[in-house]
């Protein structure tokens, strides 16, 4: 074992994966504790629709696109679903993805061995696929930004790092699972290294979305759930 | 920083609550809010995306509400909202913003971009920086009873006018009847007709009704310019003459804004419940139709479509109800492309169309109901709002269309069967 990457490799899978995983953990739940330790003041108006129900509903609901927009926008539609999709199937259904979750999270401690659901992994085309059109409808999305009048003008620093950062652990991961280039140990340790990164910036950045879009999905249907308004 | 910068920070910060924190966490910047904002769509200026509408907002919740913010600024990273700033948002947030809603229904992580408008309009008034015509308007309604002033002669008038058109009674300030009316300055003014048609369909309804000396103007020129004060002011003003009167209900006339402030706003500034009811009366009409209190006889057989006020349909809830109306006296109603709950705006909402500067964006703004309009061809557009309906007419002329405009009341009240 004289692989000179190999002790980059022991880092990032172990200190380097722990240190991540607390900013990680630890940053978001400032960010989730913050947004809600400022409430909301009860309201006084009685209510027509429900807004607990609606609240619900429109966490869900919202991720479908109202009629006719997607015309308007079709890059950012098409491009944010298969991003999205992509990147949760490469997260969730590579086998050695799998693995590792187990071990971090232990389910098979957890539950006695009958109870153990069988979370299925991809073959590798389906992975790879997803990995690939996630790496496309990133970029697409990137020229958008760049080209869109609209989203050039909002763009800060903090979206063109974000994809940045969405990008590497696609495209590292691609990498190091088909030897395509470089030493395998230090792709495979690179790929880490760059997931890491993704998790530091993670309660930083606009990635907080990924957890409190429920918070405003929430809001937003109990706000016009309360009028008996749609959302 | 002056004082009245000061006073219009903390007027902003004390807007900041758990949704408004939890939206500006969430925006990923994707820019769909300005694909459903008219005043983009119309003009593709950037400038006018919604949520970039809010920076400012966004800019104190997160330099003062989020930590690892407040840990910026301590390092100086977070430029402060200076006066500049406000100067330059105004236009944003008054002129290009008729607080329609439709940005809110279409944010993929649910963001209340209309919501957080309404709230941002709290902290530029308050810092100096609102439309002077809608100061102006407030003044006047707080000293004399309504945005045009004093409008209790005219409301007489109306009401003599309309007793004889009817032989029907209209009782002032009468004690224990079912529903106190309201109804908005643009009515009392331009179109008092509603007044002859709801006194007939009460009577064959068998509802009794008053109209109180003391509080019978709906709209809030508080919610358009963001000023809880006048607000709460013009609505205690309503609450006060009902309780008094011990009425079952109030009645909140064909106005968008008046709906949300009586509705929905008014129970939170005046911090409880009323003790009366507020049914809006496209609302009540409906609820009528459905207990078989509301008979009609004949249709209009021209072609009318109708317009759906923002506040009454999208941020009031009431979708449903006047498309049951049409149906009973409209036998060639055709409805305009996203008509319903994604309706677009009659381009004077929000304290727009009183706003002298905002006047060529709104022409602007208006070509896509022009748009529609002209697809549906249509011999009369029916609304329930008579400020959509005042908006509707002045657009309509200013681009040579001959289109009648008519309110749902006065529609129904024509085909009333009251033998
Ligand atoms: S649509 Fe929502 S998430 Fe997208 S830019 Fe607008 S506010 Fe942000
Ligand atoms: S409320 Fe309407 S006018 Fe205002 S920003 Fe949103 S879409 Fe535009």
């Amino acid at each position: 074992m004289n692989n000179p990457y190999f002790d980059l490799l022991m880092w990032a899978r172990g200190p380097g994966f722990d240190i991540a995983l607390i900013i990680f953990a630890a940053g978001m739940v400032i960010r989730v504790v913050e947004i809600l330790v400022l409430g909301r003041k009860s309201d006084k108006a009685p209510a027509k629709g429900s807004p607990v129900g609606q609240g619900i509903r429109t966490v869900f609901s919202r991720s479908i696109p109202r009629k006719g927009l997607i015309n308007y926008a079709p890059v950012t539609y098409l491009g944010g679903y298969i991003f999205h999709l992509g990147f949760f199937i490469a997260l969730f259904f590579f086998g050695p993805h799998l693995s590792l979750f187990d071990s971090i999270f232990g389910f098979s401690h957890w539950w006695p061995e009958a109870l153990s659901f069988q979370w299925p992994s991809f073959g590798r085309v389906i992975i790879e696929s997803a990995t690939a059109l996630a790496i496309l409808a990133l970029i697409a999305l990137m020229y958008s930004r760049l080209t869109d009048p609209v989203r050039r003008a909002i763009s800060t620093f903090d979206d063109y790092l974000v994809w940045l950062l969405c990008v590497l652990p696609l495209a590292s991961g691609y990498v190091a699972v088909n030897k395509l280039f470089g030493d395998p140990t230090l792709m495979l340790a690179l790929h880490i290294l760059s997931v890491e990164l993704l998790m530091i910036a993670f309660p930083f950045t606009k990635l907080t979305h990924a957890v409190t879009f429920v918070l405003s999905r929430y809001y937003n249907g109990a706000i016009q759930g309360r009028k008996g308004a749609e959302s | 920083m002056t004082a009245t910068l000061e006073r219009g920070l903390n007027a902003l910060r004390e807007q900041i609550d758990a949704p408004v924190a939890s939206f500006f966490s969430s925006c990923v910047s994707c820019g769909l809010c300005a694909e459903a904002c008219i005043f983009y769509r119309e003009t593709e200026d950037p400038k006018y995306t919604p949520i970039r509408k809010l920076d400012l907002l966004r800019r104190i919740w997160k330099s003062e509400y989020t930590l690892f913010g407040r840990i910026a600024n301590m390092f100086g990273l977070m430029p402060k909202v200076t006066e500049a700033d406000l100067t330059a948002w105004e236009e944003l947030v008054y002129d290009s913003c008729t607080m329609c809603g439709r940005c809110t229904l279409v944010c993929p992580v649910g963001n209340d971009l209309t919501m957080m408008i309404r709230k941002m309009r709290e902290g530029m008034s308050a810092a100096g920086h609102a439309p002077t015509e809608l100061v102006g308007a407030a003044g006047r309604h707080a000293d004399f009873g309504s945005p045009m002033g004093e409008l209790h002669p005219a409301l007489h008038a109306q009401i003599k006018h309309a007793e004889k058109e009817t032989g029907i009674p209209i009782e002032m300030d009468k004690a224990g009847a079912d529903y106190m009316v309201l109804l908005s300055a643009q009515e009392i003014a331009e179109y008092p007709d509603v007044l002859a048609a709801m006194s007939r369909i009460f009577k064959k309804a068998g509802i009794t009704w008053t109209i109180s000396n003391d509080g019978f103007e709906a709209t809030n020129v508080g919610i358009q310019l963001g000023n809880r004060d006048v607000a709460r002011t013009l609505v205690t003003r309503v609450v006060e003459a009902a309780e008094k009167l011990g009425v079952k209900g109030v009645i909140s006339p064909e106005c968008g804004h008046a709906y949300q402030a009586l509705r929905w706003e008014g129970p939170n500034l005046i911090g409880r419940p009323y003790k009366f009811e507020v049914v809006h009366i496209i609302e009540l009409l409906d609820h009528l139709r459905a207990e078989g209190k509301l008979k009609t006889k004949g249709k209009d057989t021209t072609k009318v479509t109708f317009h759906d006020p923002c506040q009454i349909n999208r941020r009031g809830g009431i979708n449903r109800e006047p498309r049951n109306l049409m149906h009973m006296v409209a036998s060639n109603f055709v409805e305009t492309d996203d008509a319903g709950t994604m309706n677009w705006c009659c381009s004077g909402g929000g304290g727009v169309g009183a706003n002298e500067r905002a006047t060529d964006l709104r022409f602007k703004a208006f070509n896509r109901k022009k748009a529609q309009f002209e697809k549906v061809a249509p011999d009369k557009i029916v609304t329930m709002c008579a400020y959509c309906h005042h908006t509707l007419e002045e657009q309509l002329e200013e681009h040579n269309m001959d289109i009648e405009v008519q309110g749902l009341t006065e529609l129904i009240g024509e085909y009333l069967d009251d033998e």
